[in-house]
């Protein structure tokens, strides 16, 4: 299984890789020609152009171009002549904090109030969870970010409203920093995996396996925590996968309103200046990392549940 | 003790089903009309206030800047003085617009690639669905802004990205629809009577697939809504003075400290109308989904 799914994983980052290597080409306007200004000479511009390597054949130019990506090279940005990848280094570690905190603060608070919801299924516990899960999963995240802003910025100050603190100068400070945008990132997320959660678990609470080991004596601590929830765990972890695309997406936005100098601002900013190789590459780094998480998300499904291993299920 | 004289335990079990069936079915139903009653008020709202005063949503300076809800401007004013009540009914046009628009493409074009895919032999059926996991493989914001890079922001490109994006999902759902109604014994019987096979499918295949499809449908109402705010918000969607509501929040960023008013109104206006088309979604899953519905989920 895991070596399917391996070879699964080849195709869909070459098409994807096409894809994102066909924006450049297909935008319109020469790029050689908005580098050089209103002032080129079509001189210059076939001289960019060679240097570029944009007179080459398309394929040729998309291996080159495959070629560079493959060795950490993404070629230089347009306007500042700097190297994306250096750009990249940058701006990755923020984006990451952000994702991986937001994360972190979905599972902490969805999966017990999922275990909760479905164990007191029907009660007000129940009902209550479910209700905040679906207003979570209704408001847009720089809604709750624009809220948090005019609540916990403005009106307690207990956090910024914007700005980014590294975390070499005091981890409070950046943890501070971070706080927010974060917290406005997980809610969606936290009430989709809370929906989730009660669901799976309610599944194999249901089940001939749990009830025979009610009728046997096990705590109900034990059931729900030794045996529901790790046999819950493998919609949860499927879930968790696919919602890693809404928390990149949602970085984009979060970042921009938090002025956060991260992976998402970089992909606005280079498409509101045109700047598409920096795009490309924004693009590209995003689109592996989901598919990356995807595939460990698919690998850990063998580790959860020992029966997948023999099965062929993709 | 015959079966009248007590429940037997599962009659107990079966009572119980039926009760937390009856329940679930009860609360789905709660869950369409409430979302329903938030849609149509934002649908009623995106109509009928324009009528009222056509150029209201663009008007700089009809009213002092940044008033406080009140009257006659009832949600205030923003900071060119125009009126927020004018300007969330516009905006509420434009998502309602873009989000349909964005439907009824990935309807057509998944439909039609679900149906496809589920009635043709595998290699084209495996050809449509890798692609189509290519596009999947994107971040649904950040293939949109791919399509509003290529082809320049505006309402239209908007419908277009996002619909792109929805295709995928639709396909999927369609294929999964229309093999399970393919395996129906009325299907055996058209095959099996001699009809023709664009006639199976058109006849039998697709009106029989179709009530997942539109429960899909109705939750990608709530995504595409989301998706267009978050597009408007980072300035990569429909262009300025057009008032969309994400592009109402991004500039009410600017004046948060001093007049959340101007915040707080679009923000609930998008909350209200998402929540709408998520209620209606989630009701119309519990209500024709008969697993979920006897699990009260």
């Amino acid at each position: 299984m895991v070596l399917r799914r391996l070879a699964l994983t080849v195709p869909i980052l070459l098409g994807t890789s096409v894809v994102v290597f066909l924006i450049l080409r297909l935008v319109p306007g020469d790029p050689a020609a908005s580098i050089l200004g209103s002032n080129a000479t079509e001189q210059s511009i076939v001289k960019v152009r060679a240097a570029l390597g944009l007179d080459l054949p398309l394929w040729e130019q998309f291996g080159a171009w495959l070629g560079g990506v493959a060795r950490g090279d993404f070629g230089r940005d347009y306007i500042t002549n700097q190297e994306i990848t250096e750009q990249l280094e940058l701006r990755l570690p923020i984006t990451v904090a952000l994702a991986g905190v937001a994360f972190l603060l979905a599972l902490i608070a969805a999966i017990p109030l999922g275990v909760v919801a479905a164990v007191r299924e029907g009660g007000w516990v129940d009902r209550s969870v479910r209700a905040v899960a679906v207003l979570f999963i209704a408001v847009p995240d720089f809604v709750f970010g624009l809220l948090g802003i005019l609540l916990f910025a403005v009106g307690l100050s207990l956090v910024p409203s914007s700005g980014y603190t590294p975390i070499e100068e005091g981890y409070l400070e950046h943890l501070r920093s971070l706080a927010l945008p974060a917290a406005a990132l997980s809610l969606g997320l936290g009430g989709v995996l809370t929906r989730v959660t009660r669901s799976a678990m309610l599944d194999v609470l249901g089940s001939d396996y749990v009830r025979f080991a009610k009728a046997s004596g096990f705590s109900s601590s034990s059931i729900v925590f030794r045996y529901a929830l790790r046999n819950a765990s493998v919609p949860i972890i499927t879930v968790i996968g696919l919602q890693v695309g809404y928390i990149l997406g949602g970085t984009v936005v979060i970042e921009q309103l938090f002025g956060l100098p991260g992976l998402g601002q970089l992909i606005v900013e280079a498409m509101l200046a045109r700047n598409y190789p920096v795009l490309q590459a924004c693009i590209l780094v995003f689109v592996a990392a989901f598919i990356l998480v995807n595939l460990i998300t698919d690998l850990l499904y063998t580790v959860l549940n020992p029966r997948l291993r023999r099965t062929s299920t993709s | 003790m015959t079966a009248q004289d007590g429940a037997s335990p599962d009659q107990t079990l079966k009572t119980g089903g039926s009760r937390l069936r009856n329940r679930a079915t009860l609360s789905s139903r709660i869950e369409i009309v409430a979302g329903g009653f938030l849609v149509a008020g934002a649908v009623i709202v995106a109509i009928v206030v324009p009528m009222i005063d056509p150029a209201a949503s663009t008007a700089v300076g009809a009213a002092p800047a940044l008033l406080s809800p009140g009257f006659p401007n009832l949600l205030g004013t923003d900071q060119l003085g125009r009126d927020q009540l004018a300007r969330v009914a516009a905006g509420y046009g434009i998502s309602l617009t873009i989000a349909s628009g964005a439907v009824l493409i990935s309807l057509v074009i998944g439909g039609l690639l679900g149906l496809l895919a589920a009635t043709s032999k595998s290699s084209i059926d495996g050809l449509i669905m890798r692609t189509l996991d290519v596009v999947m493989a994107f971040p649904a914001l950040l293939f949109a802004i791919v399509v509003v890079a290529i082809f320049g922001s505006g309402s239209e490109v908007l419908m277009l990205a996002i619909g792109i994006v929805f295709v995928p999902v639709i396909t999927r759902v369609t294929r999964a629809a229309a093999l399970e109604t393919a395996r129906q014994s009325y299907v055996e019987a058209a095959t099996a009577r001699g009809a023709r096979r664009s006639r199976v499918i058109l006849r039998h295949i697709a009106p029989n697939s179709v009530g997942p499809v539109l429960v899909q449908a109705s939750i990608l109402f709530a995504v595409g809504i989301m998706l267009e705010a978050s597009l408007s918000f980072v300035g990569l969607g429909v262009p300025p003075p057009t008032p969309s509501l994400g592009l109402m929040l991004s500039t009410a960023r600017n004046f948060i400290v001093s007049d959340p008013w101007i915040a707080i109104v679009p923000a609930i206006a998008i909350l209200l109308l998402v929540l709408g088309f998520t209620l209606i979604g989630d009701g119309l899953q519990a209500w024709l989904d008969p697993k979920k519905r006897t699990t009260a989920r």
